[in-house]
């Protein structure tokens, strides 16, 4: 088999991988997307492995080895991935990531709850800061 | 004990009094007035021994190395000749009396133990200058002295007005002391050592190279300590502080120090006429105008501060004239006249509830309230306007008659015309000095109004002194002129004819031209009421005086003068009044000349540090502030923005790597 073949299809798992990451909301649907682009990545490592033993007199297939490895990685990051995504649902009632803005600077209120309860607990300790700047 | 031994112990007491009173003030408050008095107590019996058994013989000398310099080296040196044993009785004297009256003026004080241990330290200073023979030494008694008339002025730091006096009497005399230190280098590469009688020895062989650089170097120090022109305007304000720490430091002992130092290394200074023609105009200036002074202040210690600049300004002027016999006569008298004025002054502003004269010639009955200070006061104003046969008359008389000496011109080499000046200014202030003590006099006991405040009896620790001190102002003068000469340079110091008939008469006429225009001007007392009293009668004396100073300013509208037109010296002064209560404006051109430059190079300094440094670290700091405010805006917290920047970038890099590769 030609290696266009396994190239050209986990180049197309890659970009779908990489859409659902960019563009979906859920974060569950996120973190499958996150699964295709790693499972792009292992057809890529299986294909060129297979690709380059054919020229080579003795070889380790690191990129089957590798694969295992990618494998076993994803099993554990989508578990605790999941898990922080059933946390996040429990605590906030959603798993929307356009909701999730916590780490945002500034004062923009970009969601019900954690955030705005987090801006109105910053600004006056900010305040505070500034006044501390201008007596020294 | 030899005598030596003694010597070194009446310094060192104090100081040890002084340490063991700083260390032990707060943890065993019983032991501060035994601490303050007794160490002072033994040191004034001890300098008595120490003159008894010196006698006004050869001096005592010792020395000993203190540190090898590498080229003049520093000796701990003793040199005890007549002069030196006497102002060492008188210094233990007023100090003994001032811790003995402090007892009972600081009484409630809470700041008592450290006032003190200061006063100790102090007094074991000026008797370290007193006997020290080595000129370092000298000056090491000589600063600590100033340390601790800074601290004792501003006892009653509360009050801005001894804030301000502290720091005043602090940086002019270490303006003077600056120079002094020039010029004991500049003495001592002459002569080679710091021991005084090897400089004095040096003297007379002619071997100083420049006498007059030296001599003029050593007066400005001289000046600043004793509050000679132009370096006298931080005594009248020092007195902020407490009343016996003006009657020690400011009349008796630290001002007293420049004019001894003076007397001791005189051959150096009589080996310049110009100098000695300084010092001749310098105590004229500074007696005649102190006098006018005096005559219109108001509050009754700057009368005295005044004085005491005038009477210094004698003693300066018998310098002048090459007669330290009669300069140190007069240290001495005045030392005992001047504690007592001030003493007493002490009582009456406790009694009286105010330091103002222009209020407590409206109290009527003043001197039945406290009998002891006006007996002791009147004694020593008689012994300040040299009235016979007070103490002040005979050491003022031996002054002028040094001063006619030399004016006629048989004290060669002294120059005739410091003679001269002196003369004629001595006289002049004579009949001053005995003008302001009559209008202080009338002013405090003669006046007419409302019943002086009840305030108690005084504590018999204050009037005790009174009466100690009342008896040397009495008769130290009479007795000790016939014998002093042995102690001094032989020089005779019995009045001469001439001056005393001239002194005396100018006192008179001084006195009586007082209290004519005091008859006239009294009358006008009663319809302009004026007077404001502490609001605590019934605190101590020190609460009493403190207060008293604070309100000064806001009830009459100045520290020096009070509008009342009831003054005998506005009739005498005229329009000279105005000038005279601010001390001829001397404050007001010192502010213009260094005041007002310093403060306008301190703004500068301080624009430069604001406007131009602060610029480029608040710069520095403003740049990485905007860029980090750009970059925050594409923080949104959306994790799906950041992955597509990164694709973004990995695109942009990879299209750029491809492009570097293919070489295009």
């Amino acid at each position: 088999m030609h290696i266009a073949y396994p190239v050209v299809l986990s180049s197309l798992l890659f970009c779908t991988g990489l859409y659902g990451v960019l563009a979906r909301r859920n974060a569950i649907l996120v973190l499958m997307s996150v699964e295709l682009m790693l499972n792009a990545v292992n057809l890529n490592l299986v294909a060129f492995d297979v690709w380059l033993t054919k020229a080579a007199e003795e070889t380790l297939h690191s990129g089957q080895a590798l694969t295992l490895f990618t494998i076993t990685i994803a099993a554990a990051e989508i578990g605790i991935g999941l898990a922080i995504v059933l946390a996040v649902h429990r605590n906030r009632g959603t798993a929307d990531i356009d909701k999730l803005r916590d780490t945002a600077e500034g004062h923009e209120t970009d969601g019900p709850g954690g955030p705005d309860e987090a801006t109105v607990t910053t600004e006056p300790a900010a305040g505070q800061t500034e006044k501390a700047e201008a007596t020294a | 004990m030899t005598t030596t031994t003694l010597a070194v112990l009446v310094p060192l007491l104090p100081f040890l009094g002084a340490a063991v009173g700083l260390l032990l003030g707060r943890t065993a408050p019983g032991f501060v007035r035994p601490l303050a008095v007794l160490p002072t107590l033994t040191a004034f019996a001890l300098a008595v021994l120490v003159a008894v058994r010196q006698g006004g013989d050869r001096p005592v000398n010792a020395a000993t190395e203190l540190t090898p310099t590498g080229s003049i080296p520093i000796e701990l040196a003793l040199h005890i000749d007549g002069f030196a044993a006497l102002v060492a009785v008188l210094v233990g004297l007023v100090a003994t009396c001032v811790q003995i009256y402090s007892t009972g003026y600081l009484r409630d004080d809470p700041r008592y133990p450290s006032y003190a241990a200061l006063v100790s330290l102090f007094t074991s200073a000026m008797l370290l200058v007193v006997y020290s023979g080595d000129l370092m030494v000298l000056l090491v008694g000589w600063e600590i002295m100033g340390i601790c008339s800074y601290f004792l002025v501003g006892h009653y730091w509360e009050t801005p007005e001894a804030r301000a006096a502290s720091l005043k009497a602090f940086l002019v005399t270490k303006l003077g002391d600056v120079p002094f230190l020039i010029g004991l280098f500049a003495l001592a590469a002459d002569a080679g050592s710091f021991r005084i009688t090897r400089i004095l020895s040096t003297v007379a062989d002619g071997g100083l190279d420049h006498p007059t650089l030296v001599a003029l170097l050593l007066l400005s120090g001289v000046a600043g300590k004793s509050a000679q022109f132009p370096l006298h305007t931080w005594l009248p304000d020092a007195m902020a502080g407490p009343t016996p720490v003006s009657a020690l430091i400011h009349a008796a002992t630290m001002v007293a120090a420049g004019v001894y130092f003076v007397a001791r290394l005189l051959p150096v200074f009589a080996a310049s006429s110009a100098a000695l023609v300084v010092l001749a105009v310098m105590a004229a200036v500074t007696m005649a105008g102190s006098a006018l002074a005096a005559l219109a202040q108001d509050d009754i210690k700057r009368v005295l501060a005044y004085s005491t600049i005038g009477q210094l300004g004698y003693m300066t002027g018998a310098l002048a004239v090459g007669d330290r016999g009669a300069a140190v006569f007069h240290l001495l008298s005045h030392g005992a006249f001047k504690a007592l004025l001030f003493l007493a002054a002490g009582v009456i502003i406790h009694a009286a509830g105010t330091n103002s004269l222009a209020a407590m010639s409206r109290m009527s009955n003043l001197r039945a309230r406290v009998p002891d200070a006006y007996w002791t006061m009147t004694i020593a104003l008689l012994a300040l306007a040299a009235i016979p046969p007070f103490s002040g008359f005979f050491s003022k008389e031996s002054v002028l008659g040094a001063a006619e000496h030399a004016a006629t011109g048989h004290a060669e080499p002294i120059p005739g015309a410091a003679g001269w000046t002196v003369l004629v200014a001595g006289l002049l202030t004579a009949l001053l000095t005995a003008a302001y003590a009559t209008r202080l006099w009338l002013l405090a006991f003669c006046g007419k109004g409302a019943e002086a405040p009840d305030h108690g009896r005084q504590p018999r620790t204050m009037t005790l002194v009174l009466w100690v001190l009342a008896v040397p102002s009495l008769a130290f003068g009479a007795l000790a002129y016939g014998t002093l000469p042995d102690w001094f340079d032989g020089d005779d110091l019995a009045p001469t004819l001439t001056t005393s008939v001239l002194g005396t008469g100018a006192a008179l006429a001084g006195g009586l031209l007082t209290y004519t225009a005091w008859r006239y001007t009294s009358a006008m007392a009663v319809r302009v009421p004026l007077g404001a009293v502490a609001a605590h009668p019934e605190g101590d004396a020190a609460t009493v005086e403190a207060e008293a100073i604070a309100s000064h300013a806001p009830a009459y509208g100045g520290t020096a003068s009070a509008p009342d037109p009831a003054d005998p010296a506005r009739l005498l002064l005229g329009p000279l009044h105005r000038h005279a209560a601010v001390g001829f404006h001397l404050d007001a051109v010192y502010s213009a000349l260094f005041v007002r430059p310093v403060q306008a190079g301190a703004s500068l300094v301080r624009f430069l540090d604001r406007e131009v440094v602060d610029t480029y670290v608040h710069g520095a700091g403003a740049l990485p502030r905007l860029l980090g405010a750009a970059v925050r805006r594409a923080q949104t917290g959306n994790v799906q923005t950041y992955v597509s920047a990164l694709l973004a970038g990995t695109v942009v890099l990879v299209v750029a790597v491809l492009v570097v590769a293919t070489g295009a």
